[in-house]
């Protein structure tokens, strides 16, 4: 049986994925298992996150691509009954060792969440918020950050004028576009991203979608998505993900355009031609 | 047919308890009004309250209600929150305390009274006081506020919790500043709910806060509450029917006044989280 992690990939190969082209790992996963109370949910991932590149987790419901994900900012601590084995490396520390300041953690590793969850408060305040939280006091500074962070997702013209109204009233793109200057905010160096166009319309989703590919050269970016066609389009990386014996298991790694034109693993080809998920 | 019938009753129902509700207070606007005047609203009580007014039991019970809600408020929110945030569901300490709470709940006022009286004016020495009333009457109206709170908060949209611990956040961050302003309607129904309970209540204060008409001089005199002194002048003072009407419609428009209030403060209190 072929190991599920592969590692041997040569330079030459990445084409399509321009802005990333050394493949350093930033995050390396090892042997990750997740469990819920005694439910296994994913078993033994291995697999690197290469810096500056977009990975995207692709493979149907139910096979662990968003415990995957909540693993590596440690947001798994939220569900009591979760528990996380393996070791993932960040920086040359273990993340899910218990020493590590989680709140630090998820400052540099942010995240997205499929469905836009601006706090109930204007604006400014969803973005002042966290920077206040993370020790920033200086107006000025505040305000700095809060206009670079809006521009970067493209929001500041949109909204400059209607800072002080509440969040709720933008529409969803707007509002996910939001929640991504509130990671950005931070300046984090990691973006998770759990289905961030899923819950949007199809303008506003590709909207958020080149906002993606825009981030691509400045953060390290792992995404979930149901959508082949949007992981074809952005994704530097992708990891398959399916579901055996109950349990979700990591079939293939490897360069996104690989992984979709030549698929190694049977199941892979399967999933990506559409005959199977 | 049935469908008709259906209908009528429905209308029937809620015009009879509507017809009730006027009837009381159309009664007691009719009876009191007469007897209503700045004056009555100031003056001393006098020939044990047949004349005079309710000044002093005016001030008693705004003080009673003052300690109440202070106490009551931070230590129910506190109560609320790790209800709602700090305990697993369907752990063991908290459906106990949840099961204790509903339980206190039910209680009679008069349970909680002679509590009162045996905790806070004997065994804490406080006496016959203001300050034993009001904190008599934070324990009745506690188990309520923290179970309507806890409701509040917990319902809060779990997207934000993940959100703000995403973000970094600590959870002490994430309570004060997004769950509570986002739980502060439930907040501040369980607030009027339980100020309605604690300025209308007279059986827990007979026996904590006592019935001297006299204006109190600190929070360790004893002070009558309006509840009090309604059910006094109209069950122990003959021909005092009159002064008891003029202080029920006093004391219902007390409760609105304050309901009014509670709900003003939140709204500008969430006015503020909501800007800055």
């Amino acid at each position: 049986m072929m190991t599920p992690y592969e590692s041997t990939f040569t330079l030459g190969e990445v084409t399509e994925a321009e802005p990333c082209c050394v493949p350093v790992p930033h995050l390396v996963v090892r042997d990750l298992s997740v469990a819920y109370a005694e439910r296994h949910v994913l078993e033994k991932v291995s697999l690197d996150i290469y810096r500056g590149c977009i990975t995207a987790l692709i493979g149907p419901s139910g096979c662990g691509k968003t415990s995957f994900l909540a693993s590596l900012n440690r947001l798994t601590d939220l569900i009591p009954t979760a528990r996380v084995d393996g070791s993932i490396l960040y920086e040359g520390q273990d993340i899910l060792s218990q020493s590590v300041d989680t709140l630090g953690l998820r400052r540099s590793i942010g995240m997205i969440f499929q469905k836009p969850n601006p706090f109930p408060l204007s604006i400014r305040r969803n973005l002042e918020l966290p920077l206040r939280e993370h020790g920033h006091r200086n107006r000025r500074i505040l305000d700095e950050k809060i206009e670079r962070a809006l521009t970067d997702v493209g929001l500041w013209e949109e909204v400059k004028d209607r800072l002080d109204s509440t969040a709720l009233a933008l529409s969803g793109g707007q509002q996910q576009r939001l929640c991504i200057a509130r990671a950005l905010v931070l300046d984090p160096d990691i973006l998770l991203m759990d289905e961030p166009c899923s819950a949007l319309d199809p303008i506003s989703s590709s909207v958020v979608e080149e906002l993606i590919i825009r981030l691509r050269s400045r953060y390290t970016v792992v995404i979930v998505t149901h959508n082949l066609a949007q992981a074809k389009r952005i994704a530097n990386y992708a990891a398959f993900f399916w579901m055996k014996e109950q349990v979700g298991k990591l079939i293939e790694f490897g360069q996104c355009q690989r992984l979709f034109e030549a698929p190694i693993h049977g199941l892979t080809a399967a999933y990506v031609s559409g005959a199977k998920g | 047919m049935a469908e008709r019938l259906f209908t009528s009753v429905i209308w029937l129902s809620t015009a009879l308890v509507v017809a009730m509700l006027l009837w009381i207070l159309g009664d007691l606007a009719y009876q009191g009004m007469p007897h209503l005047s700045l004056n009555f609203l100031l003056s001393e009580p006098m020939s044990a309250g047949r004349s005079g007014g309710i000044g002093p039991i005016l001030v008693s019970t705004l003080l009673i209600i003052a300690v109440t809600l202070l106490s009551a408020l931070p230590l129910g929110l506190a109560a609320a929150i790790w209800l709602a945030e700090f305990t697993n569901r369907g752990s063991a300490v908290g459906n106990g305390v949840r099961l204790c709470l509903d339980v206190l709940a039910g209680i009679p006022s008069i349970v909680f009274g002679l509590f009162g009286n045996a905790f806070f004016s004997i065994f804490l020495g406080l006496g016959f006081s203001i300050l034993s009333g009001g904190l008599t009457l934070a324990c009745m109206i506690l188990p309520v506020f923290i179970r309507t709170c806890e409701i509040g908060v917990s319902s809060v949209n779990d997207a934000w919790r993940k959100g703000a611990a995403a973000l970094g956040m600590t959870r002490s961050a994430a309570v004060w500043h997004i769950l509570l302003p986002a739980a502060s309607p439930a907040i501040v129904a369980g607030l009027i709910l339980g100020i309605g309970r604690a300025t209308a209540e007279t059986a827990a204060l007979i026996f904590t806060s006592g019935y001297v008409d006299r204006m109190p001089g600190s929070l360790l005199d004893s002070g009558r509450a309006l509840a009090v002194h309604i059910y006094d002048l109209s069950m122990n003072v003959t021909g005092g029917d009159p002064a008891a009407h003029a202080s029920a419609l006093v004391l219902l428009v007390l409760i609105m006044l304050l309901n009014l209030l509670a709900q003003g403060l939140s709204d500008r209190w969430l006015q503020r989280r909501l800007s800055v």
